[in-house]
């Protein structure tokens, strides 16, 4: 209850001069402002548009995925099964995407003999139709540098190299992922789409990939590459024994590497560059086994490491008969 | 107040705008891949079964299926090209332990080039025993067992092909998931020729390492620049 005083005529005036008007009509300036706010916001939004057409084949969905070490099982099968439609939509053809997870107790190393490599660049081709990679540029995980006697220096080496091989005064040197044990690469990945498994290989979640190609300026071996375009392979090429983490399709504008055929070798196989190669140079092997040929290797042979002094620790080895 | 109230308001009514479109773009996609990925969901679980039994399965060392046999010229009445086993014509004729190449040789095995050391054919090939290699103990050996004769001399190879430092191989590295097969000495080299043939460099990839070489007027830039 209130009780109201009875108010004089020169109070009254005062107070309607106090109080602050409960709605205000916009002024001028404010409406000014306003449809320049609009003007604005909506420039921003055709601004931002392009990126939107660039991502034309992107759903809602792959946008909203989350990165690979966070699905949960049942978010993995979605995702996979959505990959492996898309793929069928896209390349007609039906394949089959695992999530093959490290083998307990395995850690991998590859070592190649330098004495026998003769250049002639079989594993190069079945790296290219193992892991699905784009017909027209021949890409390949794995190149093979001509490399003269006498030094170990990749840069003096040259790819171009062509015809017989091998010629006299050279020797072959492939090179591809080293699975360092201190990748520069995972370094310096600024959303973490690269890490490091538990047996050594360092993979990439494609799908959480920015594509900002940090990983492949800091590799010292050259050995990652861009998905500059959708990869273009025939429905009958297609390698259809897949894994999330490997030789699935991949987007364009992604970064990829080798990643030792881990859909092969956790299921137990040898990588194709190993299977391909005429000559025998390459070995492959569970570190962590005593009786593994990678250790006899490394304890018997003469090894080499390349670029040793950066300190990346490769999981890879060359060797000397 | 008012100013930025309006502000903030007229930003919302953008936002709004724009997702609305966004999401009125996508339905009929979203929609097709919910179906998809009910359909399929049992692919995820089954990453390599690594089951505890200690079953190990087993490394095959390729073999040569037999003795040699030696391709006649011409074919018989049934249309099939002759062959016959070395014995054929060996167990009659004397053999001349000293012979060291096909030059040497007044009728077959003409054409056969050996670059091998310099080691006769009855080195390796048994004089007693035609369809069968000798080894340096002169005891015999079946074609199926080259490899033993082989590691005689090249016992650093045949060290390194045990442990897999030496000859190709495929199938599993690990044993315990399924068999691995191993090359055959005599897979990759002739044995009366045994250097490794050349090749020829069949696939390059197409990436900016590949490129043939640097344009003349820039290699000339490059190098006044250097210069300074």
């Amino acid at each position: 209850m209130t009780t109201t005083e009875p108010t004089t005529n020169a109070n009254k005036e005062l107070d309607s001069k106090r109080k602050l008007p409960i709605v205000e009509n916009f002024t001028r300036r404010a409406a000014v402002k306003g449809g320049f706010a609009t003007l604005g916001a909506a420039a921003f939004v055709a601004a931002v548009s392009p990126l939107r057409q660039a991502a034309k084949n992107t759903s809602a969905v792959e946008f909203m995925q989350q990165h690979y070490t966070e699905l949960t099982l049942e978010q993995k099968a979605e995702v996979i099964a959505r990959l492996e439609a898309e793929t069928k939509q896209r390349y007609g053809a039906d394949v089959t995407i695992a999530d093959d997870r490290p083998i307990p107790g395995t850690k991998f190393v590859y070592a190649i003999n330098l004495s026998v490599c003769n250049g002639n660049g079989k594993c190069v081709e079945a790296c290219h139709k193992e892991n699905n990679h784009d017909r027209s540029t021949n890409q390949s995980y794995i190149r093979v540098i001509e490399m003269p006697k006498g030094t170990m220096d990749m840069e003096q080496g040259s790819t171009t190299y062509s015809g017989i091989v091998p010629k006299d005064d050279k020797f072959y040197l492939p090179v591809q992922c080293q699975q360092c044990d201190e990748p520069p690469c995972v370094d310096v990945c600024p959303v973490k789409a690269t890490w490091k498994e538990e047996d050594g290989i360092v993979v990439v979640d494609y799908n959480w990939c920015i594509g900002c190609r940090y990983c492949e300026a800091a590799c010292p071996y050259h050995a990652r590459r861009f998905n500059w375009k959708q990869a273009e392979v025939p429905a009958e090429e297609i390698n259809p024994d897949q894994s999330y983490l490997s030789n699935r399709v991949r987007p364009v504008g992604v970064v990829e590497k080798c990643t030792y055929c881990l859909h092969r070798t956790r299921r137990g196989k040898l990588p194709a560059c190993l299977e391909a190669c005429p000559t025998g140079a390459r070995v492959f092997g569970n570190i962590l086994d005593k009786n593994s040929n990678i250790r006899w290797i490394l304890e018997n042979k003469r090894v080499y490491i390349l670029k040793e002094e950066l300190g990346t620790k490769p999981a890879f080895f060359y060797y000397f008969d | 107040m008012t100013r930025i109230a309006n502000l903030f308001f007229a930003f919302l009514m953008c936002l709004i705008a724009s997702a609305v479109l966004g999401i009125l773009l996508q339905p009929s996609k979203r929609a097709e891949t919910r179906q998809a990925s009910v359909t399929e969901r049992a692919n995820v679980a089954q990453s390599t079964p690594h089951s505890g039994s200690l079953h190990m399965h087993e490394v095959t060392i390729r073999r040569p299926t037999g003795p040699p046999r030696i391709e006649l010229v011409g074919i018989d009445p049934h249309g099939r090209a002759p062959t016959v086993a070395c014995s054929t014509c060996h167990s009659v004729r004397e053999p001349n332990l000293e012979n060291r190449n096909a030059a040497s040789l007044d009728e077959f095995h003409q054409g056969m080039t050996f670059n091998h050391g310099n080691i006769t054919c009855y080195a390796c090939h048994n004089p007693t025993e035609p369809d069968a290699l000798r080894l340096a103990d002169g005891s015999s050996l079946l074609y199926e067992n080259v490899m033993s004769l082989c590691s005689q001399c090249h016992s650093k190879q045949a060290e390194s092909f045990a442990h897999g430092a030496h000859g190709g191989m495929n199938g599993f590295w690990d044993l315990s998931h399924g068999p691995q097969v191993k090359n055959n000495c005599i897979d990759c080299h002739d044995p009366h020729e045994p250097k490794y043939p050349q090749m020829v460099v069949g696939f390059k990839p197409k990436d900016r390492f590949n490129e043939p070489t640097i344009r003349e007027h820039e290699q000339e830039g490059t190098a006044g620049h250097d210069n300074h």
